[in-house]
């Protein structure tokens, strides 16, 4: 099972945070601090497995931003690095050519797709299509109520 | 958007929040989010950050207090809140219009409300009871969308004590026609079982029912339910295992629809969980395992790309193939898989790779053999994560006579470590192996450089020169390691780092009531640090207190008491340290304790006494106890006796650790006999100058059976790492590693390779045998244990008798140079090898036999060549050193005065064990030891303990095929290569003629001859074998020999050569 999901920058600025199990605040500040500390001072090219405390912690770097998570000891390393990977590929679909800005500026997005892919730390829907679809239909829902009034924002510039 | 509008827009904060939604992709840089993200971005210090967020967080509280705020404000609102809460800053204001929000808002506001919701608050919060009515409503709706909110809101979070209130709804979900409502559904039940297993009891049979969903992710939904529950009792679902070997079968098969499709692997998520799931299954039950031996087979084969999902499937199958019940053909392939990922040039394959190891070699040490180089590659690896692991491997293969090296690197390791985490696990590991391997001493300073304290630094080099000069007694180190291993593994999680390591180094340098003026002194400072950092930790400090107040010592017993009152009154405490900060200005009449003491009298404590009287008192404990004194140390008996056993009456703490103690008496003594053992080991560490292992390297060449040293006749020995899988970058650094790696992996590769299912615990440099060379030795064996042993004693002394008049003239015998026979009870032990070079004196030492006519048993026969000074009765093997045993008898004084040959009867229950002792008194080394038996009936069992290779003149054929012989082959580390003189004779070629000799002379096994090549195999009578690999060269033969035993091939090697000469 997976403990939490941090997306940080190489910074170490917090972009998404996700706790699958619940935490005391300041042991959630203690594991940010820990994690961003440990990943950021590993060199590239090196192994993107860690260890804390019990926990497996599984890291990788995507351009400009690191996906890390924690996992139960009996967790599967190799498949938790895949999990992430797929997590960038539905974001990647979804903002179409992902970068960091578009997680920054839409977190609660990416919160979202997350919702859908993961749930209580286990892998809900492994399927890219499927994911998408479901975040789309709940999309969709927003489009149509949306425009009429996305409408009359543009209206109202000129005349202001 | 050019400035202006921004500018316009920043004035109509109203519309503003309506633009959120800029869609998929393009971010609303002009909403208040975006001001608030790039206000953030643009600031320098952390100071600006927070006053910028505070005032934020005040805009935000305002808001939300409005009541004119529109739903659609407060979805923006919530939006900023969490980025806040991201940052690190309470939103608190707004978690209950979160609730709101997802109460009363449209679909998509309801979303986000849902999704703060989930991020701001956890479980256990009281606000959550809020959300309840809405999740049931949103649960009753007919809006697909906001069911499904509803059920991903329940599976993140949902307070435990209202899981009935929409139980039944959500059991509901789980015939909803829409799939991806069922399965969230399924996994909401997942959630429900997770934090209250009992709640959810009675619908165990509705998750047999996802799990048979015709929709496959559903079905996968379930499994995570069903591994929690199989994990827990697999007995209650065995029936269900052909149901999952089923799914898998499928799935590996590629039945799945092309959408489950990982990187054109079928469903790996799926896979994983299932071959997680059978391992539960499996594990330890040969029946339900021979089940899914097919499908793990067919997995194992179906992941093949290169990729990480497929290695990823792979190591969990292999972890799967090793946790089920074994199936031999099945385990090679697993560890031929393992192979591969500590092969690879990708770093987390390489560390999957030694991952896997670590978890095989409980199993098979032998498995790490041939991995010995890239292991060694990984110790000095650039990624400090490498190297973690692959000491924890190396903490796996440990044994008596490498456990000195593999400390050594894992201080090594220490000293350069920062992480808290692992350092604390790594010197528990130390500490474990210096309770089981008591031999080692930790240097002191080693221990205390690698744990790097960084607060208590003056107090420990304090305690480092205090302690140097007082005289180490290594078991009661023993003792001290043990009990902080006990805390460490108590209380790990909780305890300060600097805690750990000064009590752990206390542990081990201070043994309890041995010196009590160093304790003395010792304490206050203990207090002192305890007051400083970790008076929160009350239980270690009242244990701690507690073993003190076993003293005899009243001013230790002081310190106890201050350390327990302090550690209890926080009030005091305050008072104590905020007026001096340190306690050694503590007063001393203990003035401020009596209104305490008063209380505590009126409460009925005893009254104090004054040490004189107590002394008395204990005085009289000592002449009457009747209380049994409980195994509280293996050993030790004089020193630390009495002091000991009353504080054990004393203090319920030490009350409890000696009885845990007593408790694994039969362990303990069995610790106490390798104690003195392993002490064989010691005599490469401790010289007379004292402690020689320095460096590692120093200890490499110290190292027992170190393949350079062997007097090898041919002088064409080979190391026994011959893989060179690796490019090294020169000659000397492999030749370093290869010493290096003989030296971790000595005593490791024994084992006979094939038997993968062989003991866990390696029992190095043990070779049985019976004298004679047939196949009936079992029978003999049991014959012989069941023999009664009633006279035993008195037969053994006959055949001591008759073995000290025999000896003489076997000896002669000997000195003529008889060949052995084959098939005749003599056996020589090894075979004659040519005078030796370099060994000086070069005796021929022909040595101890027994004789014993009627009286059937194990013989054993130890060969120590160890410092004389050293009793020889401390050479018994393990398991014999806890029996009675008679005297050790002197046989006969030998042909030299420095070698001496003595016995000894072990009582075993099923069998009398005569024991003979041949020791080298001498300097010069033991070059020969031949050993004859005239008796059948005998059961003779050779362990030796030296850098003396026993050699085996006899060999049995092993009859193997050509693919069974190629298996062995690669998993062979051993070999030597030699060319031999080949035979002619008549119309056979050559290459057959020598052959036939060799199995005619020598009982060789002719596998297969083609062409110029011949493959030929023996074994030792107890199945260690030995394989040859035979090439005409020109006019000579070239023979390459391989075996798991390092000195097999040479000594057999040594017999071919002879045959063919006499041929």
């Amino acid at each position: 099972m997976m403990r939490f999901l941090l997306l940080f920058s190489r910074q170490g600025k917090l972009r998404l945070q996700k706790w699958f199990t619940p935490i005391p605040e300041r042991e959630k500040k203690k594991i940010v601090r820990d994690m961003t500390t440990m990943v950021l001072a590993r060199k590239p090219r090196s192994c993107n497995f860690l260890h804390w405390k019990d926990l497996k912690i599984v890291y990788k770097r995507y351009a400009s931003l690191y996906f890390c998570c924690g996992l139960d000891a009996e967790e599967n390393e190799l498949i938790a690095l895949e999990m992430l990977h797929r997590y960038v590929e539905l974001l990647d679909k979804y903002f179409g050519n992902v970068c960091e800005l578009d997680i920054i500026f839409n977190f609660e997005k990416a919160y979202f797709i997350l919702d859908e892919f993961l749930l209580g730390g286990e892998i809900q829907e492994t399927s890219k299509q499927v994911v998408s679809r479901a975040i789309e239909a709940s999309d969709m829902l927003q489009e149509v109520r949306c425009c009429p009034v996305g409408t009359d924002l543009r209206s109202v510039f000129p005349s202001s | 958007m050019s400035d202006v509008v921004e500018k316009t827009l920043s004035a109509l904060p109203s519309l503003l929040s309506l633009d959120s939604n800029a869609g998929a992709g393009k971010l609303s840089s002009t909403s208040k989010l975006g001001n608030l993200i790039r206000g953030i971005t643009e600031l320098t210090s952390k100071h600006d950050e927070e006053k910028l967020i505070k005032k934020e967080l005040a805009a935000i509280k305002e808001q939300v207090a409005s009541p004119n705020t529109t739903m659609r404000q407060m979805k923006e609102i919530m939006v900023r809140a969490i980025y806040c809460e991201m940052l690190g800053y309470q939103a608190s204001v707004s978690y209950i219009h979160a609730i709101k929000l997802a109460q009363q808002g449209s679909v998509l506001e309801k979303r986000l409300g849902y999704l703060a919701v989930s991020l701001f608050l956890n479980e256990s919060d009281e606000f959550l009871l809020l959300l309840v009515n809405t999740v049931l409503k949103d649960l009753q709706s007919t809006n697909l969308n906001e069911v499904c909110m509803a059920l991903t809101a329940v599976s993140q979070m949902f307070p435990k004590d209202m899981i009935p209130a929409i139980l039944p709804i959500v059991e509901e979900k789980l015939t909803h026609p829409k799939e991806v409502i069922r399965r969230k559904a399924v996994l909401a039940l997942y959630k429900f079982y997770l934090i209250a297993p009992n709640q959810v009891q009675h619908i165990h049979s509705k998750f047999r029912k996802a799990l048979c969903d015709k929709d496959p992710g559903v079905m996968t939904a379930s499994l995570h339910i069903y591994l929690q529950l199989v994990k827990e009792s697999p007995e209650s679902y065995k029936d269900l295992t052909v149901s999952f070997v089923t799914i898998l079968r499928q799935v590996v098969g590629g039945k799945l629809p092309m959408d489950f499709n990982y990187h054109s692997v079928p469903a790996p998520w799926l896979q994983i969980q299932l071959l997680r799931i059978l391992a539960y299954l499996g594990k330890e039950d040969q029946g339900t395992s021979e089940m899914m031996y097919d499908v793990l087979e067919e997995s194992l084969r179906r992941a093949e790309m290169n990729h990480n999902i497929t290695y990823a499937i792979l190591y969990e199958c292999v972890k799967s193939i090793y946790t089920v019940y074994p199936k031999a053909e099945l385990l090679e392939k697993a560890a031929k898989c393992i192979g591969n990922f500590v092969l690879s040039p990708k770093i987390n394959l390489k560390y999957l790779g030694l991952k896997a190891l670590t978890y095989v070699v409980a199993q098979d040490p032998n498995l790490a053999l041939p991995h010995q180089m890239t292991i060694i590659e990984c110790l000095d690896h650039s990624d400090i994560i490498i190297k973690r692991a692959t000491l924890e491997l190396l903490f796996r293969i440990t044994n008596a006579q490498n456990v000195t090296v593999i400390v050594e690197k894992m201080l090594e390791f220490l000293r350069q470590s920062s992480n808290d985490y692992s350092t604390v696990d790594l010197v528990g590991k130390v500490a474990e192996l210096a309770e089981k391997y008591p031999f080692i001493k930790q240097d002191p300073l080693n221990l205390c450089n690698g744990m790097q304290p960084d607060i208590p630094n003056n107090f420990l080099r304090l305690l480092a020169e205090g302690f140097d000069s007082v005289e180490e007694d290594r078991q009661l180190r023993l003792f001290a390691v043990d009990s902080y291993v006990l805390l460490l593994q108590g209380e790990t999680a909780s305890l300060p780092q600097c805690f750990l390591q000064v009590i752990s180094w206390v542990r081990t340098k201070v043994p309890i009531g041995l010196f009590p003026e160093l304790s003395r002194y010792i304490f206050p400072s203990i207090l002192l640090i305890f007051s400083y950092y970790i008076f929160s930790y009350y239980d270690v400090v009242l244990m701690f207190s507690f073993e003190y107040f076993g003293s005899l010592d009243t001013v230790l017993r002081q310190r106890a008491h201050e350390l327990m009152i302090l550690s209890q009154d926080a009030g005091l405490r305050g008072r104590v340290l905020s007026a001096e900060g340190r306690l050694e200005h503590v007063d001393s009449s203990l003035s401020f304790l009596d209104g305490h003491v008063s209380e505590a009298l009126a409460a009925g404590a005893a009254p104090y006494k004054p040490p004189h009287q107590r002394q008395e008192e204990l005085a009289h404990e000592k002449a009457l106890s009747l209380e049994p004194y409980g195994l509280s140390l293996p050993v030790s008996l004089s020193t630390c006796s009495i002091t000991d056993r009353l504080t054990d009456r004393q203090s319920p703490t030490r009350l409890s650790i000696s009885s845990s103690v007593s408790g694994n008496s039969t362990e303990l003594s069995l610790k106490g006999g390798s104690t003195t053992l392993k002490l064989d080991g010691v005599k490469r560490v401790w010289g007379k100058e004292g402690y020689l292992v320095q460096q590692p390297k120093e200890v490499v060449e110290e190292t027992p059976l170190p393949p350079t040293e062997l007097p090898s006749p041919l002088g064409s020995f080979q190391s026994p790492v011959s893989q060179t899988q690796t490019a090294s970058p020169g000659p000397e650094p492999d030749q370093e590693r290869q010493q290096l790696a003989s030296s971790l992996f000595v005593g490791v590769g024994t084992h006979h390779s094939v038997c993968l299912m062989g003991r866990t615990e390696a029992a190095p440099q043990r070779f049985r045998r019976k004298p004679k060379g047939t196949g009936s030795s079992s029978g003999t064996s049991e014959h012989s244990s069941n023999s009664s042993h009633s006279s035993s004693g008195t037969a053994a002394g006959n055949t001591l008798d008759s073995t000290t008049a025999a000896t003489g003239q076997q000896i002669s015998q000997h000195a003529l140079g008889h060949p052995p026979v084959n098939g005749n009870p003599i056996v020589e032990t090894p075979g004659p090898l040519p005078p030796v070079r370099d060994g000086g004196v070069a005796a021929e030492i022909p040595t101890g036999h027994t004789d014993s006519g009627t009286l059937a048993d194990p013989n054993e026969d130890p060969v120590p060549v160890r410092p004389r000074d050293l009793p020889l009765i401390s050479h018994l093997p393990a398991e014999l050193s806890g029996l009675a045993r008679s005297k050790l008898t002197t046989l006969c004084p030998g042909p030299d005065p420095g070698l001496a040959l003595s016995s000894c009867r072990v009582y075993k229950e099923d069998a009398l064990v005569l024991v003979v002792f041949v020791s080298n008194n001498s300097d010069s080394t033991l070059h020969r030891v031949a050993l004859r038996f005239t008796s059948k009936q005998l059961e003779v069992l050779f362990q030796t303990n030296t850098t003396f290779p026993i050699r085996f003149s006899e060999n049995l054929p092993l009859t193997v095929s050509t693919g069974e012989y190629g298996k062995m082959w690669l998993s062979f580390s051993h070999d030597v290569k030699q060319n031999l003189r080949l035979i002619t004779a008549g119309d056979q070629s050559p290459l057959t003629a020598t052959l036939d000799t060799l199995r005619d002379r020598l009982h060789l096994h002719v596998v297969d001859i083609i062409g110029s090549e011949g493959i030929v195999a023996c074994r030792l009578l107890r199945g260690q074998p030995c394989l040859l690999h035979c090439r005409v060269h020109a006019d000579s033969l070239a023979v390459w020999l391989r075996s798991p035993i390092p000195e097999f091939p040479d000594s057999l090697l040594y017999h071919c050569q002879k045959a063919l000469a006499e041929a």
